[in-house]
């Protein structure tokens, strides 16, 4: 190796040393989001919703009250085990989840504040927190996807229980790991009893192809890969904006009753460790208001709004219309049954 | 009092004391800081080990006993032991290729061959599905982990193919052995090191993967612990499976550790001449199409999903800002973190290299445990332990800078390791007896000798920064974004359109480290 070589490749070597200890001193000052201290003014919330529309309610918040929130997006799960992780220490004033089980599992550690009643009462109180800890903010509703050229609307099933059975074999796309598929799960074993429940997964394994997420399921339906999948309404709405209403699938819901028709709660709670009560309050109360409602009603997360008198998005089915299975919160529970009976099976 | 000329062989009952004393040579401020540095590395393994252990044994044999446990099990070592071979296979193959053959194109290739490296995982995934969505399962995972992965082998094994001497080539050729014995008599044991190393780090990379397993659909362990974490908010059983995960990661250590024996250096130096070039004559387009595939899956795919995805959905309600902000961000945060552990990496290297021994070995490997890990559990621990012990960093720039850290380190004293075993000890010695102070020998003389190292290692500290997700998720200031957290928000809400712009800026920003690696050099000398 020459001297010349050498002293060239060090050069470089040095200028590109100098080069990222330059941008960061440069850097530093153009990131103001960056800084460990939150403002002691500031709201923290932890969100594990849509982030698109939770953005805007953020910022209509913002500009309503004048306060500051600081917004924190994030897997609704992982978000969860966070704040089990940091317990009373938590920086979080309110916690924004799309599924019940994941704020239950906050709820059972005693990490939420009880929420005003006057917020609990805007909303059906079936929607709610059993223990007022966390209100209803939207709602989805489980429903069957569906290749629009290899099946018609007539030969789907009325029931969800009919999935299980031979003639859907090698036909039905699931993501058995989604924390939407275990609500229906649970709906299951409230309305046909374990031993149904653990024969009916059984048959479900055996007819389906696992996805790792429902964004996965929603696009291989699409596509034709698997003629139906089980999944949230809300996420063949998404794909069909963003493939601008270009799709080759259609939404259908299970039979009035039916474990399958099974509305699933969104809500938020309160942490009882956070610094800023009642400015966490009246956040959690504006986001079943009326503007908020109407920001969810038109945003791009197509999930109904709770509050009553707010039209959800247009194309969406009216949400009275669709008769749920008769359960409640309280029977979905933290979904802790519908696990283990899913890792017997070998689902998960 | 930095060293002396010529160690003797450590093997009498003295050997302690003798190791003691070499440690007492040790400058002590270096020693303090790699002991430091260890211990730092050791963080989010220790506090998996502790979780684990507090779980008891009933809930232990009730989770081992889990029917989804050998599967798990089984894919994972299917994975591992797959896609090493898929890495060993196309990252020789392809260095060969570039290095020791009259291959049209060899200097483009050279540079298009590394760039897969640039590319996140959880980017390569969401690419090859999105334009073959019947890569999945065990073939999916392999096919991506391979393309992706195999920069991991070709650059170590290029590097050492173009330093090896040619002479032994030359004495097996006149001995009349033909170019395939050649290749796998005198190429392969010549390579032995760089290849190990390679596969090593791939697929302790592999171990820990959450992102595009769970994009193509193929469980392992890490996506089981996620899914324990995120669906059952369990994170005892989660840190049980973290554990295996682990043991699986010491099983790889040790295995390459038994595999390359106890010959550790690769003679290098600047000595003997360039090996002959392979002439390939007929053989050349086939060769060119060979080393092309590989360039048009490992880098044409993400790329082509990105172009496409920008192309058909250009309409977004994306404001250029937060790309920019989120660019700045990114950029500023993989600085810091390049220099920080470049720097932290130094004392260590020097340990291992310049006084080696049982004790500085376990603080080495060790510290490549870490990547076995997935991102999850890491962000985890860095979570539960800023909130017990050091609340007042939590969520802070200072927490998600010390995670990007741990989670580079291993490249960084790869990188550092690398150039100091090139660097003879002789120099240093010579330094030192011509009356030059330890330190201004450091400063002098190993600091510039090592210097493309040290750049190296910044370089793939920066690559790791800017396209880590979990941790960066977890542990970031409320607020933050970086390119990655933009990028998993959209495509996590089916805007794949919206998304493929962070995901164009990423893959820009972390090809030019990736560009400065090939221009320096990670392991090589240049040929003459």
């Amino acid at each position: 190796m020459s001297r010349r070589s050498l002293l060239s490749r060090r050069s470089t070597a040095w200028a590109a040393l100098l080069a990222i200890a330059t941008m960061t001193a440069c850097s530093r000052t153009s990131s103001p989001s960056a800084g460990g201290t939150t403002d002691p003014a500031t709201l923290t919330v932890y969100s594990g919703q849509h982030e698109q529309t939770v953005q805007r309610l953020v910022a209509d918040f913002e500009q309503r009250t004048g306060a500051k929130v600081a917004l924190r997006s994030g897997d609704e799960g992982d978000l969860a085990n966070q704040l089990l992780q940091e317990g009373k220490n938590s920086p979080a004033d309110v916690y924004f989840a799309e599924n019940p089980p994941a704020l239950n599992a906050v709820s059972a550690r005693k990490l939420l504040a009880p929420v005003d009643a006057a917020t609990l009462a805007t909303v059906p109180a079936a929607d709610n927190s059993p223990n007022g800890d966390w209100v209803g903010v939207t709602a989805r509703t489980a429903a069957l996807v569906y290749h629009t050229t290899s099946v018609t609307e007539t030969d789907l099933p009325a029931s969800v229980m009919d999935l299980a059975k031979p003639e859907w074999k090698g036909k039905v796309a699931l993501s058995p790991g989604e924390t939407d598929f275990h609500p229906v799960v649970t709906a299951v074993i409230k309305l046909h009893g374990v031993a149904a429940a653990k024969q009916w997964l059984e048959g479900l394994k055996a007819n389906a192809k696992i996805y790792s997420d429902n964004e996965a399921v929603v696009a291989a339906v699409n596509r034709g890969e698997r003629e139906v999948g089980l999944l949230d309404h809300y996420y063949w709405y998404r794909l069909r904006s963003e493939n601008k209403g270009a799709v080759d699938s259609s939404l259908h819901y299970f039979a009035p009753g039916d474990a399958g028709a099974l509305i699933d709660i969104s809500g938020a709670g309160v942490l009882a460790t956070g610094k800023h009560a009642a400015l966490a309050q009246s956040f959690v109360a504006y986001l079943v208001s009326e503007p908020a409602q109407q920001i969810i009603a038109t945003s791009e997360s197509w999930e109904y709004p709770l509050r009553p008198g707010i039209k959800p998005a247009a194309g969406l089915k009216v949400l009275p219309s669709l008769t749920p299975a008769p359960l409640s919160t309280a029977d979905l529970g933290d979904g802790t049954q519908a696990l283990d009976l899913l890792q017997q099976v070998g689902l998960l | 009092m930095v060293q002396v000329a010529v160690r003797p062989p450590d093997l009498s009952a003295s050997g302690v004391r003798g190791r003691l004393r070499r440690w007492h040579r040790f400058p002590p401020v270096l020693l303090a800081l790699a002991c430091l540095t260890a211990a730092l590395m050791a963080v989010p393994v220790a506090a998996v080990v502790v979780q684990a252990v507090s779980v008891g044994a009933a809930e232990a044999v009730k989770v081992l006993h889990r029917p989804l446990l050998p599967t798990l099990l089984l894919h994972t070592v299917q994975l591992t032991v797959l896609v090493g071979i898929g890495c060993a296979v196309v990252g020789v193959g392809a260095a060969w290729a570039v290095e020791r053959t009259d291959l049209p194109g060899r200097k483009v290739f050279r540079l298009l061959l590394v760039l897969p490296l640039a590319v996140p995982e959880f980017v390569a995934g969401f690419g090859w599905l999105s334009i073959f969505p019947a890569v999945q399962g065990l073939k999916g995972a392999t096919l991506v982990s391979v393309f992706t992965l195999y920069p991991w082998v070709y650059l170590p094994v290029a590097a050492s193919l173009r330093n090896a001497d040619p002479a032994s080539d030359d004495v097996a050729r006149t001995l009349g052995v033909g170019p395939v014995a050649r290749f796998f008599r005198v190429t392969v044991p010549s390579i032995r090191f760089a290849l190990l190393g390679g596969v090593l780090i791939s697929s302790l990379y592999l171990l820990a993967e959450y992102g595009a397993f769970s994009i193509l659909r193929f469980q392992t362990f890490a996506t089981a612990i996620f899914t324990e974490y995120s669906l059952r908010f369990n994170g005892q059983t989660a840190s049980l499976f973290s554990l295996i995960l682990c043991l699986l990661g010491v099983g790889l250590l040790l295995g390459e550790y038994r595999l390359r024996g106890r010959a550790r250096r690769v003679r290098t130096g600047a000595g003997g001449r360039a090996a002959p070039l392979v002439r390939l004559g007929k053989g050349a387009p086939v060769a060119m199409l060979a080393v092309g595939v590989v360039v048009l899956l490992g880098l044409g795919v993400p790329v082509g999903s990105i172009v496409y995805w920008i192309v058909r959905n250009p309409a977004t309600t994306l404001p250029p800002a937060s790309v920019l902000s989120a660019t700045l961000q990114t950029l500023w945060l993989a600085g810091v973190a390049a220099v920080v552990t470049t720097v932290l990496a130094l004392p260590v290297a020097l340990l291992t290299v310049r006084h080696p021994g049982r004790l500085s070995e376990v603080v080495e490997r060790s510290s490549y445990l870490v990547r076995a890990l997935p991102g999850i559990a890491i962000g985890l621990t860095f979570v539960t332990v800023a909130v017990q012990h050091f609340p007042a960093i939590y969520q802070s720039t200072l927490l998600l800078e010390a995670a990007y850290v741990v989670l580079s380190f291993p490249l960084a004293l790869v990188a550092v390791r690398a150039a100091l075993t090139r660097v003879p000890a002789i120099l240093e010695n010579t330094a030192r007896t011509l009356g030059s102070a330890p330190r201004s020998v450091l400063w002098r003389v190993t600091l510039p000798l090592i210097a493309p190292g040290l750049g190296a290692a910044a370089a793939l500290v920066w690559l790791a920064a800017t396209t880590e997700l979990t941790a960066t998720l977890l542990l970031r200031p409320t607020g933050m974004q970086t390119l990655a957290t933009r990028f998993w928000a959209y495509s996590s809400g089916l805007a794949y359109g919206a998304a493929a712009p962070y995901a164009a800026v990423m893959l820009a920003t972390s090809a030019l480290p990736t560009l400065l690696l090939v221009r320096m050099g990670v392991f090589q000398q240049k040929r003459a």
